[in-house]
């Protein structure tokens, strides 16, 4: 083994036991299968409704279809809440305990954050794009279905865009681990995160249907990179320059959360060492 | 003590703790002032152990054995004195001591809940970067001297409490570290799991030479392993050494209990003294400095019919128990 192997090796076996674990939790997949079904089904007959009556639209209706289905078959990859078991060592206790593993413990969390953010959504999105993909069509409605990506370039481009995706979507869930236990209270950080990420993120609304003076700065902020950017890139609705500048964004984003996340860890677990779990 | 492979030295810990008021306006004042208090958890321990020896750590709840126990593992740092493990100060050189050492925290699990005891054992591997084939022969002989080769595939949540603490141990020791925390290994364990982590604990200590602390209540843990007891009370040691001197110092006495053939009125030995009497039993206790027990036994013998006798030292538990009352620590 490498180097720079031998010294992830500790990460990556932690990102391998949760993920296997979380691959086993089939029945709660399934039923959110079907309440997400629900809820796109509900959501396009909203926005077929508002796109017949408006005289512009920001998105063609096309667009927006694709962008509920792939939001709501990736719905599980966005940070919903930190990680309930470190929530729990926090209430008992058992916080200080991480650190008798030789390991970097915003790693430690990282890896798990990151497990999290793709066994799930893995589960969800293959019956999901499977129905809206190709059920849908053969049962002659490829109209309200999920359509093929817009381009080649467009299809790379989401697929990088979603790589990008689990590393923002780890840092912001991170972030969140990391405040449940300074605040003592996963509640607060849940409950804060919780709308604000889905509103932010275009997981209930589409950004691009949000007023024109608001889309500079939804574009900047950086939940537009858990969803939006993505979303709009599969359509092509994001396309040319303006795609690669919105990978840079999500790429800047996780960056500045992973070093928030690790500065606030070393501040709190320094105080841990000190007044003691 | 330069070549000690645990060495503390003054070692002293004050937390801080926020005092609750009382009532409404308590409260609401708390929001804007918080009063804090002062708890000294250690007052200035010092003690060091050489390379392989076994010490237990007695004292009564929140005497600072816990505290020390965290120390010496780099979860918490002193507020001063020095503290060094096998030549690192664990809380400055956390990463690399965590990884020489081992822990078991009775209260506490260091397994993943929800993985099958097997996949714990190969994820501490990878987190302790262990060879495979290393892992392999140290696995092995764990599963084999622990018998825990009927529970690898059960998930630890559904494991019984003695087997946890045996899986826990296992896990401490996959990457075979010099030095293994014990902290209350056998609490709530039934009396068979009890010695079988004794047993183990014994042969790590002597067959390998790993250096053991060991925290318990439990004192049967620390006379049948430790030669060397650190008593702890109030922050400070009370006592540094062995059993006996422990013993010498709290509780000398013996007892004697004898049984007689037939009904008996009153026992009246000098240098005696009766702690219980029954028609044909009677328990004396004397001070084995001053009367000697085979002149006692002959005296005895001489003047009633005995049909049995039998010396003994007090229980351990009450011998501890003195000791915690001379020092007043009892709580």
């Amino acid at each position: 083994m490498t180097d720079a192997g031998s010294a992830l090796r500790p990460y990556f076996a932690v990102f391998r036991a949760r993920f296997n674990l979380l691959l086993q939790y089939r029945a709660a997949a399934l039923a959110g299968f079907g309440t997400q079904c629900w809820w796109g089904a509900i959501k396009i007959m909203v926005f077929a409704a508002f796109f017949r009556s408006a005289a512009s639209t920001p998105m063609t209706l096309r667009q927006a279809i694709d962008y509920v289905w792939l939001g709501q078959a990736f719905l599980t990859l966005l940070p919903w809440s930190g990680d309930p078991e470190i929530a729990r060592m926090m209430r008992s206790g058992d916080v200080s305990y991480e650190r008798l593993r030789p390991l970097d413990t915003y790693g430690f969390w990282y890896a798990r954050a990151a497990a999290r953010r793709t066994a799930t959504p893995l589960l969800r999105a293959i019956p999901m794009v499977v129905t809206a993909g190709v059920l849908l069509p053969l049962l002659g409605a490829p109209q309200w279905g999920l359509s093929a990506p817009a381009s080649a370039r467009a299809a790379a481009l989401f697929v990088l865009s979603m790589v990008l995706v689990v590393a923002l979507s780890s840092a912001v869930a991170s972030l969140m681990d990391v405040l449940t236990v300074a605040t003592l209270s996963d509640r607060g950080v849940n409950s804060l995160a919780g709308p604000l990420i889905i509103i932010l993120s275009g997981s209930l609304i589409p950004l691009p249907l949000f007023p024109e003076w608001m889309q500079p700065l939804l574009g900047l902020q950086p939940f537009a990179g858990l969803l939006d950017t993505p979303m709009r890139i599969y359509g092509g609705h994001l396309g040319g320059t303006d795609a690669i500048a919105a990978l840079g964004r999500q790429v800047v984003w996780a960056v500045l959360l992973v070093l928030l996340g690790r500065m606030l860890m070393a501040r709190f677990m320094a105080k841990l060492q000190v007044q003691g779990g | 003590m330069a070549d000690a492979h645990i060495l503390i030295e003054g070692l002293t810990k004050t937390f801080r703790v926020a005092e609750r008021r009382a009532g409404a306006l308590g409260k609401l004042a708390a929001l804007f002032h918080r009063r804090w208090r002062a708890v000294e958890a250690l007052r200035g321990i010092s003690f060091a152990l050489g390379e392989g020896e076994l010490v237990g750590l007695i004292g009564p709840n929140g005497a600072g054995k816990s505290t020390t126990l965290k120390i010496l593992c780099g979860i918490l740092e002193p507020t001063s004195g020095r503290c060094e493990v096998d030549g690192l100060v664990p809380w400055r050189e956390r990463i690399r001591h965590v990884a020489r050492i081992g822990a078991v925290f009775g209260q506490r699990t260091q397994l993943w809940w929800d993985l099958p005891v097997i996949e714990s054992f190969e994820l501490l591997r990878d987190i302790y970067r262990v060879p495979r084939n290393r892992y392999r022969t140290t696995s092995e002989e764990l599963i084999a001297v622990l018998e825990l080769e009927r529970l690898l595939g059960t998930p630890v949540r559904q494991l019984s409490l003695g087997q946890r603490i045996r899986c826990e141990i296992a896990a401490s020791m996959l990457h075979e570290p010099r030095v293994l925390f014990l902290d209350e290994p056998t609490i709530g364990l039934d009396a068979v799991a009890k010695l079988a982590v004794r047993d183990f604990v014994k042969r790590l200590n002597r067959e390998r030479g790993v250096t053991v602390i060991l925290t318990t209540h439990d004192m049967h843990d620390v006379e049948a392993l430790a030669d060397r007891v650190i008593v702890i009370g109030k922050g400070m040691i009370l006592a540094d050494g062995s059993l006996a001197t422990l013993r010498r110092g709290a509780l000398a006495e013996r007892r004697l209990r004898v049984q007689f053939t037939g009904d008996v009125e009153q026992v009246d030995i000098p240098g005696t003294i009766v702690r219980r009497s029954e028609a044909r039993a009677v328990e004396l206790s004397f001070d084995p400095r001053v009367t000697s027990a085979h002149q006692l036994i002959a005296q005895v013998a001489s003047r009633f019919d005995v049909e049995d006798v039998h010396i003994e030292e007090p229980p351990i538990e009450e011998v501890i128990a003195k000791f915690y009352a001379l020092h007043s620590v009892d709580d």
